[in-house]
């Protein structure tokens, strides 16, 4: 079919605007940041063809997180058109259109929600519009069904693709100013709509950055020092040169000086790369090379350094604390019971099954890209500083990806991609592709950062909590910690507890570090609902009971508007936990899941745990059998959740919770772990995922509220992991109080 | 040197050493990007493909030892990708992010080409050297048994 670009609405949108939520704050450049939205521009979400055929553009970058199909819904459902009747197309990177075009921190829910949804009902305006001339009537006495206006007292109609060119020539309605849809009227938004891209994944059709293939095009692999920032003092470059396929060995000085902070996208890390005509050869060449590096100061760093570093700190009296109120020193004194607990979590990798690379094509002086970054506006920012270009000589195709979790939120590929691309063009007119091997990719990973929290909880004669106290050990300098792995201010369960200190202490570190899914949340409701199941059975409750009544003594919340220095964690004071969300979602898990009657058999045991995160609740109980060698096997997870009053995909959003609690799960076998400043890991059986056969039965319960929708990405995640240790504290008597499994003596069966 | 395959059932001759792996020759060599790298080392699965029936991981397979014999990648699962397990995989809306599942597909036709009707735990040993980064594990059990299903019914029609 041909389409005359005249027979398309170009509808004008100004997207963004709204709340900004400050989910990632160290990735933000300033022309992102909060409160300062980008530049926008009038711009095009809605084509429609004269047959009817809908265009709506995804502005967001597809992970398999469902974006491309959450987005369009909203405005689809607004426009008043029939799924079936859609066509979705990626839009490339233009944020002075579209609005952020940044997938992360489960953001786009909340801030897609309003206003996907005008403007996909300024199209159905403009469209109502147009009949109503047409037909010389109000365009108050007009309606639509889905794909037509009606004027129901004169019985006319006229479809939206016969309206569309006298539609795009009206002036646009401001977004304000539109009617939404009654939620009971949704045809689109609480029904369950396939991948949009699914068809394609099942007929294996190139569709992710990997399979990007263009004419002439070559192929890289870097090579890169063992440990993180070393430099090339010199290399065998030209026999390499000589080896078969091989046509380019450039050095990359890189951008790095390794310090105790090392922070988000710290430049470019030195090493060699190899063009050649196929990345297999590539691969090969690498195998010759022979490279005398400069480590550099990274290279003394080990994880029992940072274990001996991190013992001593915790013995110490901390000097900076993060919040503190109450008396909690006096408190624990007069305690009944106090309990004291030190748990210890790892570093650990992303390892998206589909590892980073990008492909980029320098001409003539402009560059383009096809990324799969998630944080694709920073990517372009990175990219011009670094080859010293414009932005506006930059395009940017978003691809998909196999997998971010967080880890393309970060653009270190897609600069290397560029730079090689641009070095190749001074000699070979040719685009270029990068890939990361699996090696590459964990050991450049910017890992979630591990921690130690030394906890002391005091209990009254009642079994009541009376105070809190605890210091957590994680890296950085003097002023900053590192990112990826905080504690927020008002992160749960502060504002509880009747007394209350969480104090902070840092050591250097050298090393990338970054968000991964639920960054902060990920280790710390471990930690916390670790010790709150600790504190009840000291208490001899019920923990389910004991956190119950916790959450009705609430204290005056935490209200300074100064910034949370610990990074990407909500921001304090956004949409504080409310409690009866967290005790809605308890209180459904316990019901779905027989909590009340549950068995008390040796080797068997449930767990229940909850946390708010990321604007969602979720709780999640899981039942476990442990074995006389320590093996685990999760029979059956139960997770309820509250991300306010609509799932917009369902059965999307059932998926999306199941895989949440099956990555928590792997990320209580994974660890990284350094010595001499190398990582000793370098692919799945010393990273390992969850497999088929350790996949436990997992069902999903939702508690719709009178909230608005958010999101799923993170939420669902961090539950699991102490639901499954108490778990096996119910089954056992054995506390896991460090991570991995393996370091306190059990594993997956 | 020149070595002679036989991808879905199409003739083709690619000029690489012997020991390159079948995959890079798959994706690079025929421009069939269905098979996918996750660890080149056998330990994930995404590389699935179908060596005269038999579910083989082609990151690991030097294309030199499958000449000659009927290799089968998603591309060539079904002309109209109404291979029974695509179906069901299509119909559940497996994927997430998706670059597991070509692997995933292969692995499950390889399964039900041999047991038409699998136990969960004959899904358990034919599916576990294919991981899922996203967690689709639930979603691709009720896949494999939709399949054995619709087999089923096809085949006593």
């Amino acid at each position: 079919m041909r389409m005359d670009r005249r027979s398309f609405l170009q509808l004008t949108a100004l997207a963004g605007g709204g709340l900004f939520l400050e989910l990632y704050r160290p990735p933000l450049t300033a022309a992102q940041g909060p409160g300062t939205p980008p530049d926008l521009k009038p711009q095009a979400f809605i084509r429609i063809a004269p047959d009817g055929v809908v265009t709506i553009m995804a502005r967001a970058s597809e992970s398999g997180q469902g974006m491309r199909n959450m987005l369009p819904m909203l405005i689809a459902e607004e426009l008043d058109v029939d799924w079936k009747d859609v066509r979705v197309e990626q839009a490339d990177l233009n944020e002075r259109i579209y609005g952020r075009q940044f997938s992360g921190g489960s953001h786009n829910t909340p801030q897609g929600w309003e206003p996907m949804r005008r403007v996909g009902a300024a199209g159905r305006q403009l469209l109502i519009a147009a009949a109503a001339q047409t037909w010389g009537v109000s365009a108050e006495e007009c309606t639509t069904q889905p794909g037509r206006v009606l004027h129901t007292t004169s019985g006319r109609s006229a479809g939206y693709g016969e309206l569309a060119v006298k539609a795009a020539a009206l002036p646009t309605p401001a977004l304000s100013s539109v009617k939404l849809k009654d939620p009971k009227d949704y045809r689109i938004i609480g029904h369950s709509q396939r991948g949009v891209d699914t068809h394609a994944i099942v007929t294996g059709k190139p569709l992710f950055g990997i399979d990007v293939e263009l004419p002439g095009m070559l192929y890289a692999a870097i090579e890169k020092a063992p440990v993180f920032a070393g430099k090339v003092k010199s290399a065998n470059v030209d026999e390499i040169k000589k080896l078969p396929g091989v046509r380019l060995v450039l050095v990359i000085d890189g951008g790095i000086t390794p310090a105790a902070l090392t922070p988000w996208e710290p430049g470019m890390e030195p090493g060699i790369a190899i063009v050649a005509d196929s990345w297999w050869q590539a691969q090969m060449a690498r195998k010759q090379l022979k490279v005398d590096w400069d480590l550099g100061p990274a290279a003394t760093q080990s994880t029992e350094g940072f274990k001996k570093r991190a013992d001593e700190l915790l013995k110490t009296q901390p000097t900076n604390s993060l919040r503190k109120y109450g008396d909690v020193e006096s408190a624990l004194k007069s305690s009944a019971k106090v309990v004291d607990a030190t748990y210890e979590y790892p570093f650990i990798a992303h390892v998206t099954l589909e590892p980073q690379g990008a492909t980029a094509h320098w001409k003539n002086g402009k560059l383009e890209m096809w990324s799969t970054s998630t944080l694709p506006g920073n990517g372009l920012s990175l990219v011009a500083k670094t080859l010293g270009i414009q932005e506006s000589d930059i395009t940017t195709h978003m691809v998909r990806s196999g997998g971010s979790f967080g880890r393309r939120l970060q653009n270190d590929y897609l600069v290397e991609a560029a730079w090689i691309a641009k070095q190749t063009a001074l000699q070979i007119d040719a685009p270029i592709k990068l890939l990361w091997s699996r090696e590459d990719d964990i050991a450049h990973d910017p890992f979630r950062p591990g921690g130690t929290v030394g906890l002391k909880g005091g209990l009254d004669a009642h079994g009541k909590l009376t105070a809190w106290r605890h210091h957590f050990i994680t890296y950085g300098d003097e002023t900053n910690a590192t990112s990826g792995g905080g504690i927020g201010q008002d992160t749960y369960p502060a504002g509880f507890p009747p007394a209350y200190a969480l104090y902070i202490s840092k050591q250097p570190l050298m090393l990338r570090t970054g968000a991964l899914r639920a960054p902060g949340d990920n280790a710390y409701c471990w930690v916390a609902q670790s010790f709150i199941d600790e504190l009840a059975f000291a208490a001899g409750r019920d923990p389910l009971e004991f956190q119950l009544d916790l959450l009705d003594n609430k204290q005056s919340p935490w209200s300074s508007s100064e910034h949370d220095p610990v990074g990407d964690h909500e921001p304090s004071g956004q949409e504080a936990l409310i409690p009866e969300r967290f005790k809605g979602v308890l209180e459904l898990v316990a019901e779905k899941s027989g909590w009340a009657k549950r068995s008390k058999e040796p080797g068997r045991g449930m767990g229940i745990a909850a946390w708010f995160c990321h604007l969602g609740y979720f709780a999640e109980v899981a039942d476990v059998s442990v074995d006389a060698q320590n093996k685990v096997t999760v029979h059956r997870v139960w997770a309820a959740g509250d991300v306010g009053s609509q799932i917009i995909n369902p059965a999307a959003a059932e998926s999306m919770a199941q895989g949440g609690i099956l990555e928590g799960m792997s990320h209580m076998a994974q660890q990284i772990t350094l010595v001499n400043g190398r990582i000793e890991q370098s692919n799945f059986h010393n990273h390992p995922l969850m497999r088929m056969r350790q996949a436990p039965k997992i069902e999903v319960y939702w508690r719709k509220t009178d909230y608005a929708p958010t999101g799923l990405g993170e939420p669902t995640l961090p539950p699991i992991l102490p639901a499954v240790t108490n778990a096996i504290f119910a089954a056992t008597g054995k506390r896991i109080r460090t991570l991995p499994l393996k370091q306190s003596d059990f594993s997956w069966a | 040197m020149p070595i002679k395959l036989n991808v879905n059932n199409i003739p083709a001759t690619v000029d690489v050493s012997p020991d390159t792996p079948l995959l890079w020759v798959l994706r690079d060599a025929l421009n069939l990007k269905g098979a996918k790298y996750g660890c080149g080392i056998g330990l994930c699965g995404a590389c699935t493909v179908l060596v005269a029936g038999r579910a083989v991981r082609s990151c690991m397979t030097h294309v030199g030892s499958v000449t000659g014999e009927p290799i089968t990648t998603i591309e060539g699962l079904s002309p109209d990708g109404l291979h029974p397990v695509q179906v069901a995989w299509e119909a559940l809306d497996v994927p997430q992010c998706g670059y597991c599942q070509a692997g995933q597909i292969m692995s499950a036709a390889a399964l039900l080409a041999r047991t038409p009707h699998p136990t969960d735990a004959d899904i358990d040993v034919a599916m576990s050297g294919n991981l899922c980064r996203c967690g689709t594990y639930t979603r691709i059990r009720q896949a494999i048994h939709e399949a054995a299903d619709a087999s089923a019914a096809v085949s006593t029609k």
